[in-house]
């Protein structure tokens, strides 16, 4: 019974999730990539970081190693899988979920707090949550606006896939408050099954109430269910 | 088997943004120079032996698809042409 922090060379948000679960109860290990998955995992979180110093694409390399094949059958298998930022990068590389994140459209690393409105509160992630509420999570990354092709998006929106929209303090969607210039100000989006979710924002570092905010503790407690 | 480079050209689909191409266009204008837009492309080459043009191509068609591209936001192009002498 163990929530499976996948380790590659580069993430740096490993330890950091680890706490963030362990401190809600959650029993979670770092798992290196060449390790691949223990047998007793019951969860995934592909953490942040600069796996593979985000050559080529962020989360390229990292979304092609052999774990990404087991971490992807256990996703289909229903193991809840979370990635975050980076590993939101690299679940999107993998197949996990459609779309890309790439370059912000200021062309600059961000890292600063953003609103979040809540678009589904009928998934693991979300489930203490109500529709439409806004939480406030930091986002740090230089890749994270979403992009997908129209007639994908409108798929997603048909299916019901997106989790989060950047949002302002009163949850609305606005340009100003999209800090990356993702699509329709997506911020995180669904797998195939509501137990597979990736994000750019850290819900790990907004858990610990020593470091700041709670309001990533709801999102992590997806891995309780 | 003859040698062969290959060459993958990735870029941007059409209509999808790039900060970096935008930022370079304005550093450009910045120094006076004057243009109407820029794009930005990621080339790879590739040796390889092959026996024939068509196989170096596609197996650098192969790559493009598995890692070098992705197709959410690029396209790409392959050529393949015999290795220079001294590759």
């Amino acid at each position: 019974m163990t929530v499976a922090v996948v380790q590659f060379g580069g993430s740096n948000c490993d330890r950091d999730a680890v706490r963030a679960l362990e401190y809600l109860d959650i029993d979670a290990e770092r798992v290196w990539h060449e390790d691949g998955l223990p047998a007793d995992t019951t969860g995934v979180v592909v953490p942040g970081g600069f796996s593979y110093g985000d050559y080529l694409r962020a989360g390229a390399m990292a979304a092609r190693s052999p774990i990404m094949d087991e971490v992807r059958d256990a996703a289909a298998d229903g193991t809840p899988v979370l990635g975050v930022c980076n590993g939101a990068q690299i679940g999107c590389e993998s197949g996990l979920t459609e779309g890309a994140f790439t370059t912000n459209e200021s062309a600059r690393f961000q890292c600063e707090h953003v609103h979040l409105r809540v678009e589904r509160a009928d998934t693991p992630w979300t489930e203490n949550f109500e529709e439409g509420d806004v939480i406030e999570i930091p986002i740090a990354h230089g890749e994270g606006r979403f992009e997908i092709s129209d007639e994908r998006y409108d798929e997603l929106v048909d299916n019901d896939r997106i989790l989060f929209r950047y949002c302002d303090a009163d949850g609305n969607l606005t340009d100003a408050a999209n800090p990356n210039g993702s699509t329709h100000n997506v911020a995180g989006i669904l797998g195939e099954r509501e137990s597979v979710a990736v994000l750019m924002p850290h819900p790990e570092r907004v858990t610990l109430p020593d470091v700041g905010g709670t309001d990533g503790e709801n999102i992590l407690t997806g891995f309780r269910a | 088997m003859p040698a062969y480079t290959a060459t993958v050209t990735v870029r941007l689909k059409s209509g999808v943004l790039d900060p970096e191409a935008e930022t370079t266009k304005q550093a450009l204008e910045r120094l006076g120079f004057e243009l109407d837009a820029l794009r930005s492309a990621d080339r790879f080459e590739i040796d390889l032996d092959a026996d024939d043009a068509a196989e170096a191509e596609e197996r650098a068609e192969s790559m493009a698809e598995r890692l070098l591209a992705n197709p959410t936001i690029h396209d790409y192009e392959v050529s393949a042409a015999p290795a220079a002498e001294s590759a």
